[in-house]
């Protein structure tokens, strides 16, 4: 993909208070491990995405560091116990310095 | 099964052995998987039943594809969705000012390629359906096979017919290049001296080394292959083929690749499509 | 399965972790050229505590049809109470060019610690978890996966 692009998945409904809630991320990138070699035999420089951060209303609660191990277009899923509703917050960071952030909103049922 | 056929496998399976450790089939493993769906295949076709590639994969390949979140496939859709709705060329128009909703417009279109079209004399697939609209509507440059831009918007418009059955129509003059692709797939090229056929109707549900062979079919293209760590195109995975028995691939659109598209259509009529699909 | 409960009883025995490993190094031949390495990383971080057994659960495909895409989950059963509960997860691989896989790093928030990825493997090798407590304790599992070199689908 020209620029990475971040997918996540969390519960549309309202969740009830104090339930454990799977997120689910994706993100299109090649992580180029720097192991590859080119058709002239020239080493492909790495490019992943070595960092992941989730917070959630401003307090991290989940964060993975990513080694050139972690297949192509990064998966990552955790889990977040909703106390209250708020907002998700996502960050990804490339080797380069990129950084792609995507937000999802978590309801709670009254 | 003829002892030159066993004899055929035998020779490939060393042949494409590497250096690395093959893992033999635990006890349990049957192909295609228990509970597995076929479908009844048209008249004429040599296949008793119709299996998609997909039951042929590990549970864990299967779940990947199974839901549409952790399905790296949809990647390219949602991609190829952006595309649709964004204006190029010269005539500065968008897939979606002329065709509206994809949803709606496309809705088995993915289904029924290769089609004839008549002002080449000749069927093209969808790829060179696309690029076909791109320059003569949008005055815009065809995008290259495999680009993201054409791998995204084939899965985005073979997506919309998901689910729908394989639908290709072979009559009037699209019946020659049928012919032709039937004597692709049963011609014996390379240098392991191998056809389509030597795995894929004789010998799918065994193992050549480690892997299991399916029927082949074409369903689930473009596809999420694990081993491309990407979408692909059919083409992709005929050249791939080619040149595991030792043969020189073909350049991508070219027509011997599309008469064999064309035959491989109709062998799987009845397969819904499965677009964006993940294989092995 | 004996064998691999003696290894682990020579591995995590008292004071064993560095010997330990070095052997299952030379007995494991080419798929574990890298157990040194994993067993560096583990010495690193694990420093003078004891590494214990259980608690941990590393989920992988006891076959995984290609090494470029492997589901891997963990799972650590603990509280997830501000007092008590995981910090980190490290993932490491013993047949892979490095050793390093991914760390999880946890918080209470989660309310269960449990992580999933898909992780890249080279070849058949052993996977390792390895989770840091709130309270120091620091515990271990791995399990092989196979990697299935195609005939074509390779």
């Amino acid at each position: 993909m020209a620029k990475p692009k971040p997918r996540v998945r969390v519960p549309r409904k309202p969740v009830p208070k104090g339930e454990v809630i799977t997120v689910k991320t994706l993100i299109s990138h090649p992580m180029e491990s720097g192991q590859r070699k080119d058709k002239k035999g020239n080493v492909i420089p790495r490019k992943i995405i070595n960092r992941f951060e989730a917070t959630y209303n401003g307090e991290l609660v989940f964060a993975m560091d990513l080694h050139p191990a972690i297949s192509a277009n990064p998966y990552i899923a955790f889990n977040l116990r909703v106390d209250e509703a708020g907002e998700l917050a996502f960050k990804w960071v490339d080797d380069d310095g990129s950084v792609y952030t995507k937000k999802a909103k978590i309801k709670v049922a009254s | 099964m003829s002892k030159t056929r066993w004899g055929v496998v035998f020779v490939a399976a060393i042949a494409v052995a590497g250096l690395a450790t093959a893992v033999s089939a635990t006890e349990h493993e049957q192909w295609p998987v228990p509970g597995y769906k076929s479908v009844q295949p048209q008249e004429g076709n040599p296949l008793p039943e119709l299996i998609s590639g997909y039951w042929f994969r590990t549970a864990e390949v299967r779940a990947l594809q199974d839901d549409d979140f952790e399905n790296p496939g949809f990647l390219w859709v949602e991609r190829g969705e952006e595309l649709w709705n964004t204006k190029d060329g010269e005539a500065n128009k968008s897939c979606a000012d002329c065709h509206g909703a994809a949803e709606e417009s496309m809705k088995g279109v993915g289904a029924s390629y290769p089609k004839w079209f008549e002002p080449l004399g000749k069927p093209v697939n969808l790829e060179q359906r696309i690029n076909i609209c791109r320059e003569n509507n949008q005055k815009a440059k065809p995008w290259k096979w495999e680009s993201e831009e054409l791998l995204a918007m084939t899965t985005y418009i073979k997506y919309q017919s998901r689910g729908m059955p394989m639908n290709i129509d072979i009559s009037g003059p699209m019946k020659e290049w049928w012919e032709r692709g039937k004597k692709e797939y049963y011609q014996r090229r390379g240098q392991l001296d191998m056809s389509c056929a030597n795995c894929h109707e004789g010998y799918y549900g065994h193992k050549i080394r480690a892997d299991t062979l399916s029927q082949g079919q074409i369903n689930g293209f473009p596809t999420y292959r694990l081993k491309w760590q990407k979408i692909g195109s059919l083409h992709r995975r005929f050249r791939g083929c080619n040149k595991q028995i030792r043969a020189t691939p073909n350049p991508y659109g070219d027509d011997e690749y599309i008469a064999l598209e064309v035959y491989l259509a109709w062998r799987g009529m009845g397969l819904p499509v499965e677009t964006p699909a993940v294989r092995q | 399965m004996q064998t691999r409960i003696g290894r682990r009883r020579l591995l995590f025995g008292t004071g064993g972790v560095v010997a330990g490993l070095g052997l299952a190094g030379l007995a494991g031949g080419s798929a574990r050229a890298d157990a040194a390495a994993v067993e560096a990383k583990i010495k690193e971080i694990v420093g003078d505590r004891t590494v214990q057994e259980g608690r941990i659960t590393l989920d992988a495909p006891e076959i995984a049809e290609n090494g470029n895409t492997v589901p891997v989950s963990v799972s650590v059963d603990s509280p997830m109470t501000a007092d008590d509960h995981v910090q980190r997860v490290h993932v490491f691989a013993d047949g892979n060019p490095r050793p390093d896989v991914c760390t999880f790093h946890f918080t209470p928030k989660n309310g269960e610690a449990w992580a999933s990825t898909r992780i890249r493997l080279a070849k058949t090798q052993k996977v390792y978890a390895l989770a840091e407590m709130s309270d120091g304790s620091v515990y271990l599992t791995s399990r092989e996966v196979k990697v299935t070199i195609g005939g074509c689908g390779g």
